[in-house]
């Protein structure tokens, strides 16, 4: 099953590494990853999207925690999660009615066109993953010349927060 | 008072207000100014190994045989590459241990300067934790981060990587009382409403097991383990790395368990329907097939780390927090509840576990005109009283060790249980042997695992480390031959040792007594010569039975009760 984790994590050289070399050294999948400072520029916050059997999860999450690095994290599915992630999308716009429906499709998923040449746009969009994935396959292979992804970012709703 | 000091003196002060007694250790480039000032000091000793893996093994053996943390120092590049083996080792054993890399100069990293390895990079996956240190400012508070982490919670290697500039750069120098990790709280305190639960469980058994491992000899607890097996009357075994937490020669000891454990042990695991597992981390050489592992009963686990729950078998009662901690509490409440110690003779449970014992899964020909390994241990054992700590290096020596030395304490046996590091026995020979001066140290090895660090005997010679080398010389990896024995149809694909040494002349050259020792009938007698010279290193080259196997043996993917006994052994009872 896919897990959406949230670290809280020493904003120091090496910290990531740490993150990614468990990853890699106990054979689990990394799907997404994104991490940034928090308002606290000692902490960053990572995101990390990962599938495996309920156990696999576990493990996971007790070994993230293990990591000296690592201050707090939480498995955004445990609570009600709110996910979003930041998309842009190159496209190969000719003619007028090519640019008039991939303008029309990128309105009705909320995005916006970002940047404009005489052959393309660049469609900037945020959501979650699924509607991301459904507006690439709505545009289709064929037009569109580079994606470009931040990974997901998760926040549990309500009042209960990950902090330091 | 605080004074201004260069970074390689605030490295010695440091260490000597972290109450360091020996240091690990061999120099290089990188490393020229802690050495330095280490040559104007005396109270840290300094012990001058012949290779890095040497200083990490002799650190790690000095660990697990005192509970104080091991201090290694080697140089950049391949002093650091060198010394990983050993990190590693320790790692898998969770031995605490702070290994102080050299470093090129801060503006040089990353240049591919002479000898400039990414050792943080490299010993990443094997160290609990390690630290570069960037700023002579940061250095005294990281040598005490590095302690602490070391040897907190579930301990293990840290590694400070410290760049040449920072030990030539001054600051003021303080050594921290205490050091707070804000990301680092282990837990030691087991959760009460478990505890309790768990003491339900416990006095509810009717085929109870207390199954045990490295973390009880970790934790100091094998007189808390000692009194809880006592208060019940279960039967206890103990796994490779826990062996000593419990006395070998109590008749609620029945033997080591997994893939070389006794016959009754294994057997008990299988059948029981309460298991105590303490300290232990349900390793797959304990467990072998998974889907077949104690189907009959309910899963009590204490251990420190919370990882270790779970992660290969799933457990009713988890307890995380300290053994020694843990033990205490349900020591208490097995008083307060005035519980009784089964009665070992009327009991069913232990008479069938007595039952098994008739097998006499230990047992090997004693009449061979051939010198029988097992029965070098033994004798080793009588010679020494069952008081020597006894390293060993990786294979059936290990095994035999294992099975026929009776430990009765706690930290006198050292392997390499995890990592199972050939080449550790005689560098951890030294460690032991430097920490106890006047205690009988025995590396129990083989031919092919002595030579991966045969040029610590140089070390020796120059310390005075009077170690007894007991070498099972059967002129052939045996553990490997075994197996192609069983499992590869005899097709003994490299693992014999041609082109041996003389090993007598081998300890001559370097300074020490050799015995080559080819009859059984003079066993005894080389060895009690050999702890005779107690001011001498002894090799002894023993030359063994070439076609002895280490049984039992539950092979790859077979069940606890499905093992492989000695040719011989009574076979006319249902072994499952």
């Amino acid at each position: 099953m896919r897990h959406t984790i949230s670290i809280l994590l020493e904003n120091t050289a090496g910290a990531l590494s740490r993150v990614a070399g468990l990853f890699s050294a106990r054979a689990y999948n990394i799907e997404s990853l994104s991490v940034a400072p928090t308002e606290d520029p000692t902490v960053s916050r990572l995101t990390l999207v990962t599938r495996g059997s309920p156990e696999m999860i576990e493990q996971i999450t007790k070994q993230l925690n293990k990591l000296v690095d690592v201050i707090r994290l939480i498995d955004l599915n445990e609570g009600r999660a709110i996910e979003r992630e930041l998309m842009m999308v190159k496209v190969r716009a000719i003619g007028g009615e090519q640019r008039e429906e991939l303008a029309r499709i990128a309105d009705i998923y909320g995005g916006r066109i970002v940047d404009v040449t005489e052959s393309s746009y660049i469609v900037e969009m945020t959501g979650d993953s699924d509607k991301l994935d459904a507006f690439i396959e709505m545009i289709g292979a064929k037009r569109i010349l580079e994606v470009v992804r931040s990974g997901v970012l998760g926040i549990l709703r309500g009042t209960k927060a990950l902090r330091a | 008072m605080s004074e201004t000091l260069r970074g390689a003196e605030i490295f010695v002060r440091a260490l000597i207000d972290e109450g360091v007694e020996f240091l690990f250790g061999y120099p290089g480039g990188a490393v020229l100014h802690i050495y330095d000032e280490l040559y104007k000091q005396d109270t840290i000793k300094h012990i001058l190994v012949r290779h890095e893996q040497g200083a990490t093994h002799a650190a790690d053996g000095y660990a697990r045989a005192t509970g104080k943390p091991g201090v290694v120092l080697v140089t950049s590049g391949p002093g650091a590459t060198n010394a990983v083996t050993g990190i590693a080792t320790a790692y898998m054993d969770s031995i605490p241990m702070v290994v102080f890399t050299g470093q090129v100069p801060t503006h040089l990293i990353g240049n591919d300067a002479f000898q400039e390895v990414d050792s943080i990079g490299i010993t990443r996956p094997c160290v609990k934790h390690n630290f570069l240190v960037e700023r002579v400012e940061d250095l005294a508070v990281t040598i005490k981060k590095a302690f602490y982490v070391a040897t907190s919670g579930r301990p293990g290697p840290v590694v400070v990587d410290i760049p040449k500039d920072v030990t030539a750069n001054t600051t003021e120098y303080v050594y921290p009382e205490t050091v707070d990790i804000r990301s680092y709280k282990p837990n030691t305190r087991g959760h009460p409403g478990q505890i309790k639960k768990a003491a339900q469980l416990i006095m509810g058994a009717e085929r109870p097991m207390i199954y045990t491992g490295g973390g009880v000899v970790i934790d100091n607890a094998a007189n808390e383990l000692t009194q809880f097996a006592r208060l019940l009357g279960y039967p206890v075994t103990n796994t490779l790395m826990g062996l000593g937490a419990y006395p070998a020669t109590d008749p609620q000891f029945i033997g080591m368990l997994g893939m070389h454990g006794t016959y009754e042990s294994n057997m008990a695991m299988h059948h029981c329907d309460v298991l105590i597992a303490i300290g232990a981390r349900f390793d797959d050489r304990v467990t072998g097939d998974l889907a077949k592992f104690c189907p009959y009963a309910k899963i009590v686990h204490i251990d420190i780390d919370p990882a270790s729950i779970s992660k290969n078998v799933r457990v009713d009662v988890p307890i995380v927090g300290g053994v020694n901690n843990v033990l205490s509490e349900l020591n208490r409440q097995l008083q307060e509840a005035h519980v009784k110690p089964v009665d070992r003779d009327t009991n069913a449970w232990w008479k069938q576990i007595r039952d098994w014992q008739k097998l006499d899964c230990l047992r090997y020909d004693k009449t061979s005109k051939l010198i029988k390994p097992q029965a070098v241990i033994e004798s080793l054992w009588r010679e020494t009283g069952g008081d020597a700590y006894v390293t060993s290096d990786v294979g059936q020596h290990q095994m035999w060790a294992a099975q026929y030395y009776k430990f009765d304490q706690p930290r006198r046996w050292i392997n390499s249980g995890g990592l199972g590091t050939m080449g550790f026995g005689l560098p951890a020979a030294m460690g032991v042997q430097l920490a106890f001066p006047d205690s009988q140290v025995a590396c129990v090895t083989g031919e092919a695992s002595f030579v991966m660090c045969v040029q610590e005997l140089s070390t020796c010679l120059q310390y005075d480390l009077p170690i007894k080398i007991v070498s099972l010389n059967n002129r052939y990896m045996g553990m490997v031959r075994q197996w192609q024995e069983f499992f590869y149809d005899r097709r003994y694909s490299h693992s014999y040792m041609d082109a041996l040494p003389d090993f007598v002349k081998l300890a001559e050259a370097f300074g020490h007594v050799g015995m080559r020792i080819e009859k059984p009938e003079d066993v005894d007698g080389a060895l009690h010569e050999a702890f005779s010279m107690k001011k001498r290193l002894v090799l002894m080259d023993f030359i063994t039975d070439q076609s002895e196997n280490v049984y039992p043996m539950i092979a790859a993917g077979k069940g606890q009760h499905e093992m492989h006994l000695a040719p011989g052994t009574e076979t006319d009872r249902e072994l499952a």
